[in-house]
């Protein structure tokens, strides 16, 4: 269960990006989980929202992108989902293939608000 | 309104600056680090006991042993008269490369051949933290199960070698060995395994034999960057 500890990882580089746009506001970020990257995606769903709920960036969502784990064949090159670890080709047999995703541990973006000043007469 | 900023980062940034500042030194120093990951009670500890055993008084080795709790396994490892340090992690189940860069400040990096890192027991988070290690070593008993390797794919797909321990009490246990063979393949395809028994010393030779040869080969990888 290391799952609040990933969290707080999302949760530091939001604070970060927050610091680079005074004038926004962190609505959503989207990270992507690989199937086998040992992290469980309800698990941390639930420590992120703990985390959100004591912190200044109450309400964000988080967006979880889940990356089923692929091989490519080296010989053949076909590339194939690879569920409960079935990696041999499914066609011309080769056992060892390669992993190309599964393991990712990303965050992709984060959605802004632009919050402008009230007053200067730029409401959209 | 709202805009969409692509970021494309890893999550554990931090981590991983870490780790490639550790790997760096490591390079530096020329010394080879391993990191053994394994569910509690697979025979780690043993296994490393039984390396430590082995090696001349003179090898340039340290230990640097993980747990939640209690000092028990860096006691058990300095008998043998190598730096053996403990990192109580105090409910953290995994190390990371904060906790490997803090402990390793009172060793000298230039006197050693050889960093040994005992994970924390635990088959699922220790793979998501970079030690800077060379090679990941998943354990597995034979008192576990062989589909272990399914079960915790991330482990076994990030891990170099897999080591089956306890085989001495293969007659007793309604374990396949070929069928964790097969399940350890699966997970990772050509990944390397060895069979050992950390009470007859059954397959030790093997595993001090790929120890060695491992590093050779790390060793002269580097030289040849540099």
């Amino acid at each position: 269960m290391h799952e609040l500890s990933i969290a707080s990882a999302i949760l530091e580089k939001v604070a970060s990006e927050a610091d680079l746009r005074p004038c926004a506001r962190i609505t959503k970020v989207g990270v992507r989980v690989g199937e086998i990257s040992g992290v469980d995606p309800d698990a941390l769903s639930f420590g992120f929202e703990c985390l959100v709920k004591d912190s200044p960036f109450d309400p964000l969502d988080l967006d979880i992108q889940l990356c089923p784990r692929t091989q490519r064949c080296p010989s053949c090159v076909h590339e194939f989902p690879a569920p409960d670890s079935h990696t041999a080709c499914p066609r011309c047999g080769r056992p060892d293939t390669l992993c190309i995703s599964g393991e990712e541990l990303d965050i992709a973006y984060i959605e802004v608000e632009e919050q402008t000043p009230a007053g200067t007469g730029n409401e959209d | 309104m709202t805009t969409r900023v692509q970021v494309e980062q890893k999550v554990l940034t931090e981590n991983q600056r870490l780790a490639i500042e550790l790997r760096e030194r490591y390079r530096q120093n020329n010394v080879f680090c391993l990191n053994l990951i394994s569910s509690p009670g697979s025979g780690k500890t043993s296994l490393l006991e039984r390396t430590l055993a082995a090696f001349p008084k003179d090898t340039r080795v340290a230990v640097l042993t993980g747990d939640i709790q209690t000092e028990n396994d860096a006691r058990r490892l300095s008998k043998y008269g190598f730096p053996a340090r403990q990192i109580t992690t105090g409910g953290t189940c995994h190390l990371d490369a904060s906790m490997i860069n803090k402990h390793l400040a009172d060793i000298d990096l230039a006197a050693l051949d050889l960093l040994l890192i005992e994970n924390v027991g635990n088959l699922v988070c220790p793979s998501s933290y970079d030690l800077g290690e060379h090679a990941k070593v998943v354990l597995l008993s034979v008192t576990e199960g062989e589909d272990k390797p399914l079960k915790y794919p991330s482990i076994f797909s990030k891990s170099e070698l897999c080591v089956i321990n306890k085989i001495d009490l293969l007659p007793y246990v309604p374990f396949s060995l070929e069928q964790a063979r097969e399940n350890a393949q699966r997970a990772h395809p050509g990944i390397g395994i060895l069979e050992v028994s950390c009470t007859t010393g059954e397959g030790l030779d093997q595993w001090l034999g790929w120890l060695h040869r491992r590093r050779d080969q790390a060793i002269a990888a580097a030289s040849a960057r540099s």
